[in-house]
């Protein structure tokens, strides 16, 4: 290698170097910065001094009963979500497998659509078919005028369901590709055994699957975790005094709407931990279960 | 396999195609349909009366065609930028073996999985005293959008487009120097146009990503209207009463059209690209 490598290597990596240390590395120090100060609109207006406070926003929260319910909330939401897409994803790529390929494409192509479909379109759309008084869903079942998103567990199902109609497609996408990547050799020699199909699919290509499963599981959980739009969209804002708040969506309110940066920054701190400790899990996982990283 | 239960299970595709494709099909219909349909005590599934009326609706009275623009203007530069930026970068982590290299590789790993959303609050600080210099670049400028979405797509740019670099013999690159090609020459001319598939893969995300933001635009377009983009326009159109469904559901088709055909694009153009690769 030439002498003048390293510095042309570095050349090209400066924008790059630049832009994420900028906008990546600074911001994200920044965040655990603020998180450890009292920093309101009177701070940052300048019209009170900036007070060190340590940890103090950390216990602040964590004796807040409304940041429990709320990680509870967000815990019990993303459950729901990635269970939802899990089993109507696998569930699909397994019919997919059943059917000619034209019925197949149909499905496919549904899918897709569903997939590109922007978070704020679809979530204005499902508003739309669920409208207390316009919409297709109340004119259906005949009970004009019933809100969706009134009730609070109504709301969070409500919510789920377009969560799901939109991060299916990827799950079904990831299991039919696997499902076909099994040789057709194993399959066969299972049933030659005598074994029936249900067996076929426990004992041979669920192992098979597993790594598959266990990816498309974290990822899952990991988007889940973190919905805002639909959330925000839907329930305009977190709901009625919000009810149907998540941590993102929490910590963007605490932030911008109450202007109380110093908390909002502490919720994202906290959030990040915690999808770390979930990353982290799939890192073992993944190396476990001898996925090339 | 049994005859009949291929076509039980083809009938509840069939089906299943119906339902997920729904949401879609009213969007376009209720867009399509003229006010007094919409808002009909009996929707039918199709109108009789096709017209564009919500359309203009939403791109005159709503100003729609502005924010399409905005939203268009961000997604392209932060495309344009985002592939030069990662291919530059790519190619150094790829062709040169320099001290520090194995850390960066790693730290582009990590980097992918800190949740962007928890950074609005240092950023809105961040663009806020970027305002102050550089008013373009700051809070209620494209500019912060720009920057905020260029960030948040080039790790995982740089990650994809390593594998199309590396896949780019080297032998190749020594061809073009004996023929007396400069670096300068070799990268742009030879190597670019080779990585072309990934390029196109890279941009496709880049794109999706930043057409769909609605927390940045949220948290950084405070007060400039003319300078919201659609998320935030047809957000901002939906009302707790008195919706124009008609006006909104257009607006989420106008929305959603570059995503789907961009979608149906880099299907063909990757795999095709693939094969070219592979055979090349």
């Amino acid at each position: 290698m030439a002498r003048g490598d390293g510095r042309t290597a570095f050349a090209y990596l400066t924008p790059a170097l630049l832009v994420l240390g900028g906008l990546m590395a600074y911001p994200i120090y920044q965040l655990v910065l603020i998180s450890l100060f009292d920093y309101g609109q009177e701070q940052v207006s300048g019209g009170a001094p900036l007070v060190f406070l340590g940890l103090g926003n950390y216990a602040k929260l964590l004796a807040d009963p409304q940041f429990w319910t709320v990680l509870w909330q967000t815990v019990g939401f993303a459950a729901t979500c990635v269970v939802g897409t899990l089993v109507v994803g696998a569930v699909l790529a397994v019919l997919a497998t059943r059917v000619r390929p034209w019925a197949r494409m149909l499905l496919f192509l549904a899918a897709l659509g569903a997939w590109a479909t922007p978070a704020v379109a679809g979530s204005t759309i499902w508003l739309f078919l669920f409208d207390a008084n316009f919409g297709l869903v109340n004119e259906i079942l005949g009970s004009t005028g019933f809100s969706w998103t009134f009730d609070r567990w109504l709301a969070f199902g409500l919510v789920a369901a377009q969560v799901i109609w939109c991060s299916f497609p990827f799950v079904m996408v990831t299991l039919y590709a696997g499902i076909k990547a099994i040789p057709q050799e194993v399959v066969e020699a299972a049933a030659l055994d005598g074994a029936s199909t249900v067996r076929t699919a426990r004992s041979v290509m669920l192992p098979l699957l597993r790594p598959l499963i266990l990816v498309v599981t974290i990822q899952s959980i990991i988007w889940d975790f973190k919905v805002f739009t639909q959330i925000y969209v839907m329930t305009n804002g977190g709901g009625i005094a919000g009810r149907n708040l998540v941590l993102n969506v929490y910590a963007y309110q605490q932030a911008f709407a109450a202007s109380e940066y110093g908390l909002g920054a502490t919720i994202g701190v906290v959030m990040t931990a915690l999808l770390l400790l979930i990353t982290i899990g799939y890192l073992r996982a993944l190396r476990k279960s001898g996925e090339e990283l | 396999m049994k005859r009949p239960g291929r076509l039980v299970a083809e009938l509840v595709t069939v089906v299943v195609a119906a339902v997920i494709a729904f949401p879609l099909y009213w969007m376009v219909l209720t867009a399509l349909k003229p006010a007094d349909e919409v808002i009909s005590a009996n929707p039918r599934p199709w109108t009789l009366a096709p017209t564009l009326d919500n359309f203009t609706r939403a791109l005159t009275v709503q100003s729609f065609g502005r924010y399409f623009l905005n939203s268009l203007v961000v997604a392209l530069v932060v495309v344009v930028l985002s592939l030069l930026m990662s291919f530059l970068a790519a190619t150094a982590l790829t062709r040169f073996r320099f001290r520090g290299r194995t850390t960066m590789l790693i730290m582009l790993l990590v980097v992918q999985m800190v949740p962007v959303e928890a950074l609005t609050v240092p950023l809105f600080f961040m663009m806020r005293s970027v305002g102050d210099t550089l008013p373009a670049f700051g809070l209620n400028h494209l500019g912060s959008l720009v920057l905020v979405h260029l960030a948040f797509s080039m790790p995982f740019a740089i990650w994809m487009l390593r594998g199309f670099v590396a896949a780019v013999p080297v032998e190749l690159e020594e061809a073009a120097t004996l023929d007396g090609a400069s670096r300068f020459r070799f990268l742009w001319q030879v190597l670019f146009p080779l990585v072309a598939p990934g390029l196109v893969a890279t941009s496709v995300l880049a794109f999706i990503h930043a057409w769909n933001d609605f927390l940045f635009a949220k948290t950084f377009i405070i007060s400039a209207a003319e300078n919201q983009t659609l998320p935030l326009a047809l957000q901002a159109f939906v009302k707790p009463d008195q919706n124009d469904w008609g006006a909104i559901m257009a607006g989420s088709t106008l929305m959603t059209i570059p995503v789907l055909v961009f979608f149906v694009l880099v299907q063909r153009r990757l795999v095709s690209g693939l094969a070219g690769a592979v055979k090349g």
